[in-house]
């Protein structure tokens, strides 16, 4: 029992000494000529998801607000850097098959540019939360297609992180114009799962019709789930029809629909769950 | 024995510094799952599980282990016995060069990347073909147990399949049942630099040797029968950036490769080495250095990192003993500043003598190029009967950066240069023909979009020309990207490509197709358009089938006069590799790595 008890303390120790040496401290905070290769390397590296100025794509979080869920310390985005987030579409450095992964020294300017367009504002979204959740269950008939914190339909993208994950500007562009950009598909090699969101309409041999949202497409069969939920396994050679569109199921909410106050109230609810 | 540098010389190195031979001593990631009590026992290059024996608990006899790997062991060998010296053709202990040169004659071989030294990866087995293809099964299935992209090109002679997977994989199976005869897996650094995944794309084979090149730069012949290490060399140093990806093509008693290495600012080469000793015999730089031609077409020093990579397999000539060699991108990729000129020879076709490694001409597709476009595609040589010339020998090749190139072989002299996908960058060209890149085409700051995107309308994915139907196949995109600079200052080892590229929605979402076109004209016979782009290469046969693989995992048999899909079979993962055909016991099989595995189909 002492041996293994010493076996460990050997372990742990050369567990945490390097990590430390290493992982801790940003040798370059608040270095502006270090910010500014950080901004090139963000460029390369992260601008894909994060967008060009790091205030979010169609695809990762703004990563100017303060406030970031998985990180507060610089040692903490270093290891989110290092090591990806697990269960979403964040890799771990030089993982994704593409591209070269960056150096410690690279992961710090980075992190030092990210710290230099950091804005200070407040953490609340505007808009009152607890309204937008009684509309996102009730009048605005989100919650028919999207789920909540299991609560809600199936038919769209499930949204408990979607606070988080997309800006508020991407997500009021998703009421709106809900067909502009269908939840954006990555490149294949860093690409997470097929699904678009695309609609596709088939006539089957005997002629019934059905449409719904492509859950998995290859060059022989689809996999759709219609309006009442129904999935349907289907073989495209031994349909009548086939046709897919990048036009969304989900109807485009402008002003007379949803008010600019109403659908700040659901983004707020929406930031509210995903900052949890 | 590492080398210091690129630029020093090769040895030959004995005695390597540690075993690096798999099975019993060699660490392998699943070592662990193996009885290690068992491993002694085991048949050099084989470990328990892979030869069908289930985990054992510790008390189970050894002996009676011993026992039963030697009986599969024995089974194995008759296996390869019989194979070879009954069924198929006659007992050949070695793959000559005349073997390779008249790959065509035994066409239940594959001998080389693409099949033979033309690059056509066409196979005259007609066995499978258009009346009988929606018949075809899986007839057998080899986990490789590796992670990531699989690019391999199996090889196959008399009976027995060749194969590579990630980190430095090397296989022998039996190729009628998938069985494994070898492996080797070479021990890599923790530190090494691939670009893009840890891949390679394949062995050549000569006479008792198959050879690997490696993620860290080394060059390695493996006895064919065995896996044994025979000789290990250091090509370059893979610290800055060096590496091995490519399947080397053995010439005559030389294994010729190029390097990997334009993210990183290599000064890029191509080497021939002594199949029987691993001596260098001559090195190509694909970087002019001072006083070299072409050292003028670079700005200041810039020629020291200035890339050109060479890794994607050449072709040969036997007539002319010239081998094509294709090479990639200048350093940093997507940033011309500091780098004023051509930049020779980057994105060249190179022709060079094969003993000597000496160039008799080069033509280059992209110069100066600022978006990534290797020009490292198979330039497949192609025979052409005009009537009025009395026959041309040519070279295509469908280039990266969008356009068709047809190419006097003799002399490299432009024939065509046809756009066969979305291109944005060229609206002109110059006197000779040459496609010339638009002023706005560079990348800017704010960003813009160009077509295609850096990805290319094409990449590393294998082509096919069918000498039926005389039509070249190849793996095409459509895809436009937004390139903005972000200049990096050179750093040994570290990433340099001085911008940054990512997906145009202009674009979205992009398309990705099979296309048929005419060398002749550059006109696109047929295209066949996937659910989503595909990395897989394309085999044709003389059954007038075109294989090919999809990016959800789908492997294709279409019909090659029309382009329609006759068969296909769900892999269940997806392909970044090309299809082979080969037989055993005269009969027809095609195979095709995917997911982490490699797959072989037959008829019932």
């Amino acid at each position: 029992m002492a041996k293994s008890i010493s076996v460990w303390m050997i372990v742990v120790f050369f567990a945490i000494i390097p990590a430390r040496a290493a992982d801790d401290h940003n040798p370059y905070a608040g270095d502006a000529k270090a910010a500014k290769a950080g901004q090139y390397e963000f460029r390369i590296n992260c601008a894909l998801c994060h967008g060009l100025g790091a205030h979010g794509g169609g695809r990762g979080p703004d990563l100017t607000r303060a406030q970031k869920k998985h990180a507060h310390s610089d040692a903490e985005m270093f290891q989110v850097i290092s090591n990806g987030i697990p269960g979403t579409a964040m890799p771990a450095n030089g993982t994704n098959g593409q591209g070269v992964g960056m150096t410690d020294e690279e992961i710090w300017q980075i992190i030092t540019y990210i710290r230099s367009v950091e804005v200070k504002a407040s953490a609340k979204a505007a808009g009152n939360a607890t309204h937008g959740k009684e509309l996102f269950n009730g009048d605005a008939n989100c919650s028919l297609c999207h789920m909540v914190e299991g609560k809600g339909g199936r038919l769209g993208p499930e949204l408990t992180e979607v606070g988080n994950s997309r800006t508020r500007e991407a997500i009021i562009d998703s009421v709106r114009n809900p067909s502009r950009r269908l939840a954006w598909g990555l490149s294949e090699s860093t690409k997470e799962f097929p699904q678009e969101y695309d609609t596709i309409t088939v006539v089957t041999a005997d002629g019934k019709q059905i449409k719904g949202v492509a859950l998995n497409e290859d060059n022989f069969s689809v996999q759709i789930m219609d309006s009442s939920e129904q999935i349907h396994s289907l073989e495209k050679d031994k349909l009548r029809s086939f046709q897919k569109s990048r036009e969304s199921m989900m109807p485009p909410y402008n002003a007379d629909a949803l008010s600019d106050k109403d659908l700040a109230d659901i983004v707020a609810f929406l930031a509210s769950v995903g900052e949890k | 024995m590492r080398a210091q540098g690129g630029s020093t010389a090769t040895q030959p190195s004995g005695k390597p510094e540690q075993p690096r031979k798999s099975g019993a001593s060699a660490p392998r990631p699943d070592a662990n799952e193996t009885k290690t009590a068992f491993s002694p026992r085991v048949a050099p290059g084989l470990k328990p599980n892979d030869i069908g024996m289930s985990q054992r608990g510790a008390e189970a006899p050894l002996f009676h282990e011993f026992l039963r790997l030697s009986v599969l062991r024995l089974a194995v060998s008759a296996v390869i016995l019989v194979s070879c010296g009954v069924f198929s053709s006659p007992l050949r202990a070695q793959v000559t060069f005349e073997r390779l040169l008249n790959a065509g004659k035994e066409p239940q071989n594959w001998l080389t990347y693409s099949g033979d030294y033309s690059g056509r990866r066409f196979s005259t087995l007609d066995q499978i073909n258009t009346k009988n293809a929606h018949t075809v099964v899986a007839k057998w299935v080899y986990q490789t147990g590796a992670t990531g992209k699989l690019e391999t090109t199996p090889l196959v002679v008399d009976g027995i399949l060749y194969a590579t997977a990630q980190d430095d994989r090397a296989f022998a199976l039996d190729a009628r049942t998938g069985r494994p005869i070898w492996m080797y897996q070479h021990q890599l650094p923790g530190d090494i630099r691939p670009c893009c995944g840890h891949v390679n794309r394949g062995l050549a084979i000569l006479g008792d040797k198959v050879f690997l090149g490696t993620l860290d730069a080394h060059v390695i012949a493996l006895d064919s029968k065995t896996g044994n290490v025979v000789w290990d060399v250091v090509a370059a140093d893979y610290q800055k950036g060096y590496s091995f990806t490519v399947a080397p093509l053995a010439v005559k008693d030389l294994v010729v490769l190029g390097v990997s290495g334009g993210e990183y600012g290599v000064r890029g080469f191509i080497d021939g080495y002594d199949a029987a000793t691993g001596e260098r015999k001559w090195r190509f730089y694909t970087v002019p250095g001072p006083g070299e031609p072409g050292h003028e077409t670079w700005e200041g020093d810039s020629w020291k990192v200035g890339g050109a990579p060479a890794w994607n397999t050449g072709t040969y000539d036997a007539v002319t003993n010239q081998i094509f060699w294709p090479t990639g991108n200048p350093a940093p990729s997507n940033r011309g500043e500091g780098r004023a000129g051509d930049n020779l020879y980057s994105n060249t076709l190179l022709a060079l003598n094969a003993q000597t490694g000496k160039m008799n001409w080069y033509f280059q597709f992209t110069k100066h190029d600022e978006h990534d476009w290797d020009a490292t595609e198979i330039p497949v040589m192609i025979d052409v009967e005009k009537p009025d010339s009395g026959g041309k020998q040519l070279i295509a090749q469908a280039n990266r950066n969008g356009f068709f190139y047809v190419i006097d072989r003799a002399n490299g002299k432009l024939i065509s240069a046809n756009p066969y996908g979305k291109t944005t960058w060229s609206d002109t060209k110059d006197a000779y023909g040459r496609p010339v890149a638009n002023k706005a085409a560079s990348p800017t700051l704010e960003g813009h979009t160009v077509c295609p995107g850096a990805l290319g309308t094409t990449n590393f994915m294998a082509p096919a020309f069918d000498q039926q139907t005389a039509l070249f196949y190849v793996t095409a995109r459509d895809q436009c990207d937004i390139f903005s600079t972000a200049p990096q200052p050179y750093e040994a080892g570290h990433a340099y490509y001085g911008s940054a590229y990512f997906p145009s929605e202009e674009a979205e979402p992009f398309r990705g197709f099979l296309k048929a076109i005419d060398p002749q004209t550059g006109e696109i016979k047929w295209k066949f358009e996937h659910t989503s782009p595909t990395w897989s290469g394309v085999l044709a046969t003389a059954g007038g089938l075109v294989f090919t693989g999809d990016a959800e995992g789908n492997f294709i048999a279409l019909d090659a006069a029309a382009g329609k899909p006759l068969w296909h079979f769900q892999m269940g993962g997806a392909v970044y590799a090309a299809p082979i055909a080969f037989a055993v016991d005269g009969k027809e099989y095609v195979a095709i790595a995917a997911g982490s595995a490699v797959y072989a189909f037959g008829l019932p």
